[in-house]
């Protein structure tokens, strides 16, 4: 039971219907570590959405030369690889950024999506699929990172990538850890209202029809 | 559950695929073994390519800084650094003597307090040949975002400039207002620059 | 009195979930029930403090040596799923009840950021030996506290009346929240 599967509607569903971070809640921990402007969620998602693209494309193509009982291991090693490189090139050419997400560039390793999207995805599909469902996956873990990061942002500075909006000091606390846990949230909530009415505007349409 | 679900790694179904190698015992050791090789070979390529612009970048932060607590040089205070070894200590800071012209400037000199909320706290403090604090710049910390990293903040630094005496905060008697909720950070700064001050007189004593 | 501050900020002020950040994963995936969470514990702590002591050896011994630090990422996450295996064989062999108890847990824990975070830290704040892993086995206990409070929270949040939007995950973000606000009067301890 092969279904064709349509690449826009492939590359669509990581922004809302299957976020990763709304929606299927995994890389949780970079999305609340390093949100504290939108640019520090932008960087780390983009950064992310390299090694989920690179690691895809190279799974993809050597999926039928690694037996399947190493699947696993291959996998990691090939994915800890592309996180280096990110390391590297960034330690290198964006050092300021760098710095600000530390720890958890390495920790792209073990952030659920890539070894989840490898696994699941990578390993029985086409490179082109895997490519596109790497970039809608990456890029919508990018755009929940930056929009968390957007708001804390916001909301603890009074500032929005890093222009300053509103002369004065803001709530600390969303900036700091607690403000972190309580903004995602928040948001995943306003995530499965917006689902929910979808999903009825749907049935309605049906029954109009 | 949905997590256990998604990540326990259950065995994929076997599909019947010509292609795909058998899990013998050869091809898992080989298959592995390339795997790893080629992994390590293209990093040690990449880390080869990146070593020189990580190396400037360093170097270039270290520039800005020097050149944020003692602007208007025109030598190269990184090509003339010196060691000095700090009272009492076993350790040593690095001093970037700042010149302009014929005049000397003062002395960048990078210090460290490890008393710091989270980790070493990496400064980089401008002295004159008064032994006076012109300013001082952060190249390096892991303090919370929003409290103990205002350290970095204009407005925390400048009390700092002009200072001759050994600063100290205000519940420890001194004169710098403490970042409010990051004291342990703002005593973490005054460590580092008494102790850049302690090694800078040492060369004030030389000459 | 060294190893006493390290402990307390381990535990307390820098808890690895409510300030740190690493295991967010498992935190909110088996904190639904109270015993799930001692067991996910018991796990994360005997892993996280062998895992260290194994990449310090490693990162002293071997990368360091060779000049080869920039696989450190590698190294480590391939002797973390190495040792996740052997942990689990021969807890298989040695104690079947224990393996009961954990090992379910297993293999869950490779893909957990918490014990490479941690093998990572360590470098990062240049512990030694002993150091290391006393840190690594007081923030496992940090994180072990703030999972089994989190689940008894979550247990009693089951029958509080809340509007649909918020129920499941989105309430128990803002309880984390609130947890980690908690955890945070800690800070003036040390």
């Amino acid at each position: 039971m092969k279904k064709q599967i349509d690449n826009r509607e492939n590359f669509l569903k990581g922004f809302i219907r299957e976020n990763p971070v709304f929606s299927l809640l995994l890389g949780l921990c970079p999305a609340l570590g390093v949100t504290t402007t939108a640019i520090n969620g932008l960087g780390m998602g983009l950064a992310t959405t390299f090694v989920l693209l690179m690691s895809n494309v190279v799974i993809a193509l050597i999926k039928n030369l690694i037996p399947d009982k190493v699947r696993i291991p291959s996998f990691i090693v090939i994915i800890a690889s592309f996180v280096t490189i990110v390391d590297l090139v960034m330690a290198g050419y964006l050092p300021a950024l760098h710095a600000q997400l530390g720890l958890f560039i390495p920790l792209i390793v073990v952030n659920c999506i890539v070894l989840g999207r490898a696994e699941a995805f990578a390993s029985k599909n086409k490179v082109l699929a895997s490519a596109v469902d790497a970039l809608g996956m990456g890029f919508g873990f990018a755009f929940a990172l930056t929009l968390l990061g957007a708001v804390r942002e916001l909301l603890g500075s009074l500032s929005l990538f890093g222009v300053k909006l509103i002369p004065g000091d803001g709530l600390l606390v969303f900036v700091l850890a607690p403000g972190a846990f309580i903004a995602l949230g928040f948001l995943v909530a306003l995530v499965n209202w917006y689902k929910r009415e979808e999903e009825k505007k749907g049935k309605s349409k049906k029954v109009a029809a | 559950m949905l997590y256990l679900e998604s990540l326990a790694i259950q065995p994929k179904k076997i599909e019947i695929d010509m292609k795909k190698r058998s899990s013998s015992f050869i091809n898992m050791f080989v298959t592995l073994a390339v795997v790893t090789l080629a992994a390590s070979a293209s990093l040690g390529f990449v880390y080869q390519l990146t070593k020189e612009p990580i190396a400037k970048a360093q170097l270039e932060k270290q520039k800005k800084a020097i050149n944020e607590v003692l602007p208007g040089f025109d030598n190269d205070p990184i090509a003339a650094q010196f060691k000095l070894p700090i009272p009492e200590s076993s350790d040593s800071l690095l001093f970037y003597p700042v010149i302009k012209g014929e005049q000397v400037l003062g002395h960048a000199i990078k210090t460290y307090s490890s008393k710091g909320y989270s980790g070493d706290i990496w400064i980089m403090l401008g002295m004159d040949q008064q032994g006076k604090v012109t300013q001082y710049a952060v190249l390096e910390h892991k303090e919370t975002p929003g409290l103990g990293s205002k350290i970095s903040a204009e407005q925390f630094r400048e009390q700092f400039i002009g200072l001759l005496d050994e600063p100290e905060v205000t519940k420890d008697g001194g004169r710098i207002d403490a970042i409010s909720g990051a004291t342990i950070s703002s005593r973490a700064v005054c460590e580092a620059i008494v102790k850049a001050q302690a090694t800078w007189q040492q060369l004030a004593d030389n000459n | 009195m060294e190893y006493f501050i390290i402990i307390i900020s381990a535990i307390f002020i820098n808890n690895i979930i409510l300030s740190q950040f690493l295991g967010i994963c498992p935190f909110l995936g088996v904190s639904g029930k109270s015993s799930t969470a001692l067991g996910m514990s018991g796990a994360v702590m005997f892993v996280m403090t062998i895992a260290t002591l194994v990449t310090y050896l490693i990162q002293h011994f071997v990368l360091e040596p060779f000049g080869i630090t920039f696989l450190q990422t590698v190294a480590y996450i391939l002797v973390i799923a190495s040792l996740v295996q052997m942990v689990e064989i021969i807890l298989k062999k040695v104690s079947p009840a224990m393996y009961q108890a954990l090992g379910v847990f297993l293999p869950l824990i490779t893909t957990n950021c918490a014990i490479l975070g941690v093998a990572l830290l360590v470098i990062q704040k240049d512990f030694n030996l002993i150091e290391s892993v006393v840190f690594a086995a007081a923030s496992a206990f940090g994180f072990g506290l703030a999972i089994v409070l989190f689940a008894g929270l979550r247990e009693r949040m089951e029958f509080s009346e809340l509007p649909e939007g918020m129920k499941g995950v989105p309430a128990a973000l803002v309880v984390a929240g609130i947890l980690s606000m908690a955890f945070m009067g800690f800070a003036g301890m040390v």
